[in-house]
């Protein structure tokens, strides 16, 4: 009987009458179709008429869930046979066959042998018992025990409660102890989900955060900053975290900075306070990088620029410190050192392209323009050229982050020239710093001379500049560049094509060495080119032209100095593939295996779109 | 110990519905007869004059061979003389039933007969087509009122028009008027399905049952599935909705709107079905509001009938028998220690009041024999009211904390609990068969020893009650196996040495908790118990089941004292409650009814409709005045009982609510239900704001007030534990019991 009931016709269950007939045939009795119509419309009647009785099984059995004891019941008081077999407890999975219009209860077979000699002996049911307590004092009182809800969700409707309730029961699972973020320092599962959990109500278009976005925002700088406990094993991958945190924290401040006035300050402020920390271990100042680094390059210019030369001068004896005591610290001033090197790296870029921008562009610069190398995020910040990506977030997250440094605020600032700039850096970083800089490629590929590349670099931008001798209205067009990703809604994350992430001039200068930071980059530094096509005519139309007017292209090899430890003397030979067409899609390169410091946990992600390459030459 | 004598018992509904059968069947002969003709009375069909003989003589036959039946062979003589039949003709008109076009139909019942009891064939010749079996209801006859043709086609036109007609009516009218939508409904649609239209049948209701009230939902999913005339004899609900006549409360206005309409449009259809099946209780007055009538309506039988819920209900409480209190000095010692003097003095004087003063609705002391108290409830009486002066007062502003009983790892389910009066044992009865008793007392469960270690003790001895127990067999638990199917209640008796189980195998069974035995098997309901309870003053025990009656029991006879017949349905689990004076028994029905019988003539008092759903408890307030019952629609209605009128309702559970309990002052009335709450009510406040006075009371009319949030005196939640059962503790504490349900 079960199993034929299938179709659900009007408000019932009805036995077809093929049903009734294969039923027949199994038992070697041939139905005229006649026959069959009548009984099929008769079982559907008895069965719905056992269902009726069994409910009443199940109604005085005080149970909601009809069961097969109960449907048995009813059937032997009508003086049926019982369906055997059936008793378990567990649901019976009812599944359909698709060929044959065939259901059926699934019934799998059990290995009795394997049974028999199972080692593992169910230890039978607990014993019925009777637990008493005193659940409400006076009618009130001792609530605790009874899993109500905290005081704060107690005012909220209905509708609000049950999403409390589930999003609790989703991340909290049965652990009550993860309320407080700290509470959970050591596990870093837990962290991960928590912030997977701020992102998704950051994400919510139907959530007004208000003025918890501050606690968020708490909570989310906790796992950027502090010395998780879970950081003092080397193999716990903190550094991810860290990274996840400091995009969410972008991420937050560009969807909700509105709501609390003078955030970015404050987070500036406490950035700034972990960096200046001597005594706050490498993993903290990581946090600060990266989170200035998420913050926009603005960030960058006016916190970490500016405490770079005293910062630099511990990070160096912590490099420059050999001993085997020192070497995890050592492994994680690397990876400080490259959290630096990637944020300068796009500061430089930023700032070169807001010059080019700003003289290219018919209207003005473009300070508040931040396409670039925001993809770097994941990057490990090796101090050789080969980055790694550590983790693999979905590319828009890169964007997100990418659109929150747009959406910076950003007061008057009176920045150092990128010259000077570029000078004070390069005494830091040296010829690493000039190998994730220089980028246009050239088209002929002649080699320029190691010495005099940086100084192309920057002339570059310089001799652009005043080519196209036009006003620099920065303010205008920074707002303009607020408002755009705003408009452009949530920043959702499909992958841009490639096509139209060449026309964004911001790629030419993001270019890295590694694939994948050059693909995830393009996505990125796509963004800003859409939204801002789609909000403003002008701009696009002030930018396009750029790739096509002549690229920058140049080649150049690289005589290291500096830090020579690591690149010492070696020869760079950057060649770029040329720039392709809008609409074609540019040849196939090749991504190479690149020499990696630093922790190699992950696998490289190849990306198969990567235009460019860098040959190196050793 | 006077017992109520064995051969009292009385078969009062059944005995009730055997004439209407039959009245019904000669009455839907002569109506066949006289289709064509409106009769004058709503009740009697009187045939008309220019009817086929051959159908006349059928009835004439029928009638004769009811006669000879029951060997009233005088009168058999005298009506075939003045009918002027020979007797080969009945014979031959008998056994060739299949003649006529009514004999056709006749014919065709026989074969069909099909009832669920069996019938006393012996006696039964099938041949014979009106020959019925006399003890029960027989199918064939109940249907066969049915088999009045009328033209299928128009069953739509006739339903459509009346349908008109009520809706152009004044607006006072119409609510009232509307009652008649349901049962015209269906008994439209099961006339259509009898007689084998089925396709008419399901236009019908495809067009028609979108109109009828939501509370019906639940049978209209029952009609709907029902196409088929052999279909209709199997199904017991439909057969009792047949044979019960639809009861309406109309006023006198709208009832002559109704009938003139019906005249002048010579909508016979129609006229014969209000005729027939339903009882329309006409009363002079203002016409009924739409809310009025919705809060009484939703039975599957309709409204109770006024003049029945107008007999006198002794509802008063019994007096308190005087009981010497031999021990106050032991008990002065205990108040002295504890420096409390004035205490006594307060006990004395509420003790001494309520056993003076004598309830004028009371029943007489001796109005059902009650046994004689002896020494050790006196001792517990004693203990009760020791107990009641240290009871806590309760009320809005003070209410009682909450002992939550949970029962873990009740996989097998748990299906009933009871707690004993004083708190001190917990019985739960399980799906598995099972019945299991706890105490909850630090004091362990023991058996008494046996019969050969009982020989040895010395029986002079003082602590001779203490000496019978057999120490080795102390346990916190104890299992009783005896049921063959889930126990659906369980109830202790008031002396705490019985325990009552009923169970899905048709018994209930009597456990002695000194041996923790099975002591008596009352077999007696064909189907599942669903429910028993003990009298308040033991002895008697009630039980309610799947077979639709419940069964009033004395434990020391194995048949049944009184049969209490009239439900249309399922007398249903936790439903069957004595009155705290032992004198009536209520039970509640899946028929959506509540009924109040009296225990002394086995007579139902009282019917309390207005429930939507199955009702699944009820609670009598402890002065016996009000009645409170729960149900599936997750709404408590209270009821009072002297004026037989509904007088609360409390919404608020959004589940089934399987028990309720009033505090031991009747201030509070805590329900328990399915949503895993308990909710506590303002009972003194709901009780008090409701006028009786004689004017509702004649007309049954009510107003209720919708101030169930301001009766809400609180929410508890368990964690995920349904509330199963909800005892006041003597002193007022509340427990609950359930079984913690893991999904």
């Amino acid at each position: 009987h079960q199993s034929s009931t299938g179709r659900e016709e009007r408000r019932f269950a009805e036995v077809p009458r093929e049903s009734i007939k294969l039923m027949a045939e199994s038992t070697g009795v041939e139905l005229s179709e006649e026959v069959a119509a009548l009984l099929a419309e008769d079982v559907c009647y008895r069965l719905r008429e056992a269902t009726q009785n069994s409910s009443q099984f199940m109604r005085h059995a005080k149970r909601r869930k009809l069961s097969v004891e109960d449907f048995n019941r009813a059937l032997r008081w009508s003086n049926t046979e019982t369906v055997c077999g059936y008793g378990a407890q567990d649901a019976l999975p009812f599944r359909p066959l698709k060929e044959g219009e065939l259901f059926f209860v699934e019934d799998r077979e059990i290995n009795l042998v394997e049974l028999a000699l199972a080692t593992n002996i169910p230890k039978g049911c607990a014993e019925t018992m009777v637990r008493v307590h005193v659940s409400y004092l006076d009618g009130k009182g001792n609530l605790e025990p009874q899993g109500t809800v905290p005081t704060a969700v107690q005012s909220l409707s209905e509708d609000l409660l049950k999403y409390y309730q589930q999003i609790t029961r989703a991340i909290l699972g049965e652990d009550p102890h993860l309320m407080k973020v700290k509470s959970v320092s050591h596990d870093l599962d837990q962290l991960n989900r928590l912030l997977h959990m701020v992102k998704s109500l950051v994400q919510n278009p139907y959530l007004y955060l208000g003025s918890y976005v501050r606690s968020l925002v708490s909570s989310v700088m906790y796992c950027i900053l502090e010395p998780l406990a879970a950081s003092i094993n080397p193999l716990n991958d903190h550094w991810t975290l860290r990274d996840y945190a400091a995009l969410l924290l972008s991420h937050i401040f560009w969807t909700h900075g509105d709501l609390v006035s003078g955030l970015y300050h404050q987070i500036l402020l406490s950035l700034q306070k972990v960096l200046s920390d001597p005594v706050r271990p490498l993993c903290s100042h990581y946090g600060a990088v990266v989170g200035l680094h998420a913050l926009g390059w603005k960030a960058v210019e006016r916190v970490l620029y500016p405490h770079l030369p005293a910062y630099w001068a511990n990070l160096q004896a912590v490099l420059d410190d050999y001993s085997v005591s020192n070497a995890q610290v050592k492994a994680d001033g690397h990876k400080v050192y490259g959290a630096i090197l990637v944020a300068v790296e796009r500061l430089l870029k930023m700032k070169a392209l807001s010059l080019t921008l700003a003289a290219e562009g018919s209207g003005a610069g473009l300070p508040g323009t931040t396409t670039g190398a925001v993809g770097f995020r994941e990057n490990s910040p090796g101090l050789s050229p080969p980055p790694e990506p550590l983790s693999e977030p979905p590319l828009g997250i890169a964007s997100h982050l990418q659109a929150g440094g747009a959406g910076c605020q950003w007061e008057e600032w009176t920045p150092v020239s990128l010259p000077a700039m570029y000078c004070e850096l390069y005494s830091f970083f040296g010829d690493s710093l000039a190998v994730r800089f220089s980028t246009d490629p050239p088209l002929g590929g002649a080699p320029a001379p190691g010495p005099c590349q940086p100084l192309e670099g920057r002339k570059e931008p310089a001799s652009s500049a005043p080519n196209l001798e036009n006003t620099r209205k920065m303010p205008q067009l920074t707002a303009s560049m607020n408002i755009s990703p705003r408009q452009d809604g949530s920043p959702r994350m499909e992958p841009q094509p490639p096509s139209l992430a060449a026309t964004v001039p911001g790629r030419s200068l993001s270019r890295s060495s590694s694939s994948s930071s050059v693909s995830r980059s393009r996505s990125s530094s796509s963004r800003p080119g859409r939204s801002t096509s789609q909000s403003r005519d002008i701009f696009p139309k002030s930018r396009f032209p750029l790739p096509q007017a002549g690229p920058p292209a140049f080649s150049f090899i690289i005589g290291g100095r500096q830090m020579g430890r690591r690149c010492q003397g070696r020869r760079f030979q950057t060649s770029f593939t040329p720039t392709p067409p809008l609409t074609t899609l540019p040849p196939r390169a090749y991504a190479h295996k690149l020499p990696v410091i630093g922790r190699v946990s992950k696998p490289v992600r190849r990306w198969t779109c990567s235009h460019y390459s860098l040959h190196l030459p050793l | 110990m006077a017992a109520v004598q064995d051969g009292q018992m009385e078969l009062d509904a059944e005995k009730e519905t055997k004439p209407e059968i039959l009245s019904d069947g000669t009455s839907n002969l002569s109506g066949n007869t006289a289709s064509g003709t409106l009769s004058s009375s709503p009740l009697t069909a009187a045939p008309a004059g220019g009817a086929p003989k051959m159908e006349d003589q059928q009835t004439l036959i029928a009638v004769l061979q009811f006669l000879k039946r029951n060997k009233l062979t005088d009168s058999v003589e005298i009506l075939r003389r003045e009918a002027g039949l020979g007797e080969d003709q009945e014979d031959s008109q008998a056994t060739d039933g299949s003649g006529g076009g009514k004999g056709d139909v006749d014919g065709g019942d026989a074969n069909s007969l099909l009832s669920r009891v069996s019938i006393t064939s012996a006696a039964a010749p099938q041949s014979m087509p009106v020959k019925r079996a006399d003890d029960q209801p027989d199918v064939s006859v109940v249907l066969s009122a049915y088999s009045q043709q009328g033209d299928p086609s128009l069953y739509q036109v006739y339903y459509s028009g009346l349908k008109n007609f009520i809706e152009s009516v004044l607006d006072c009218h119409r609510a009232e008027l509307s009652q008649l939508f349901y049962p015209l409904f269906v008994h439209m649609y099961l006339e259509l399905v009898y007689n084998n239209h089925e396709n008419e049948a399901k236009a019908f209701f495809e067009k028609f049952s979108g109109d009828q009230e939501c509370y019906y939902q639940d049978d209209l999913r029952v009609l709907c599935g029902l196409t088929k005339k052999e279909h209709l004899k199997g199904n017991e609900v439909l057969l009792d909705f047949r044979t019960s006549r639809f009861v309406l409360r109309i006023s006198r206005d709208s009832y002559q709107l109704l009938k003139r309409h019906l005249q002048e449009r010579h909508n016979n259809q129609i006229w014969n079905i209000i005729q027939e099946h339903l009882y329309i209780d006409i009363f002079d007055g203002m016409p009924r509001s739409k809310s009025q009538i919705d809060s009484m309506s939703g039975s599957l039988a309709g409204e109770g009938r006024r003049e029945l819920n107008k007999a006198k209900v002794f509802h008063g409480l019994l007096k308190e028998p005087e009981i010497e209190v031999p021990l106050d000095d032991e008990d002065d010692e205990a108040e002295n220690e504890e420096g409390k003097p004035k205490k006594k003095k307060t006990k004395k004087d509420s003790l001494g009041s309520k056993s003076k003063k004598q309830d004028p609705n009371a029943p007489q002391q001796n109005r059902i024999p009650l046994p004689e108290l002896k020494d050790s409830d006196k001792l517990d009486k004693i203990m009760y009211m020791k107990e009641s002066t240290k009871r806590i007062r309760l009320g809005p502003e003070n209410l009682p904390s909450i002992c939550f009983y949970t029962l873990l790892n009740a996989y097998q389910g748990l299906t009933a609990v009871d707690f004993t009066d004083d708190s001190s044992l917990l019985a739960g009865g399980f799906a598995d068969s099972t019945v299991r008793v706890w105490s909850v007392t630090p004091k362990k469960l023991r058996k008494v020893k046996s019969a050969a270690d009982l020989n040895m003790i010395d029986k002079e001895s003082d602590d001779v009650l203490e000496r019978i127990m057999d120490e080795k067999t102390a346990s916190e638990s104890k299992i009783l196996y005896g049921h063959s199917g889930p126990v659906y209640g369980v109830s202790f008796s008031p002396d705490r040495n019985y325990l009552l189980s009923s169970s899905e195998d048709g018994t209930v069974r009597l456990w002695s908790l000194l041996t923790f035995t099975c002591l008596v098997g009352y077999k007696g309901h064909n189907y599942p118990v669903w429910d028993t309870q003990f009298s308040p003053f033991g002895y008697y025990f009630v039980s309610g089941g799947h077979d639709r009656v419940a069964r009033l029991w004395a434990t020391d006879h194995y048949q049944p004292l009184r049969i209490f017949a009239g439900h249309l349905a399922d007398v249903t689990c936790t439903c069957t409650r004595f009155h705290p004076n032992s004198n009536y028994v209520a039970t509640g029905s899946t028929d959506r009814t509540i009924r109040l019988w009296d225990v002394l003539n086995g007579n139902c008092v009282r019917i309390f409709t207005g429930h939507k759903g199955p009702i699944h408890s009820l609670a009598f307030s402890p002065n016996g005045k009000f009645l409170a019952s729960g149900s599936t629609d997750g709404r408590v209605l209270l009821w009072d009982i002297g004026h037989g009128l509904m007088i609360g309702e409390l919404k608020g559970h959004t589940d089934t609510i399987y028990s309720l309990k009033f505090s031991r002052d009747g201030e509070i009335l805590a329900s328990g239900s399915m949503d895993n709450t308990v909710r506590l009510w303002n009972s003194m406040k709901a009780f008090d704001e409701v006028e009786t006075d004689d004017f509702t009371a004649t007309t049954g009319h009510i107003h209720l007030p919708d101030n169930s949030q301001e009766l809400l005196l609180g929410t508890y939640h368990s964690k995920s534990t349904p509330v199963t059962h909800l005892h006041f503790t003597r002193r007022n504490l509340l427990l609950a019991a359930g079984a913690y349900n893991s999904q």
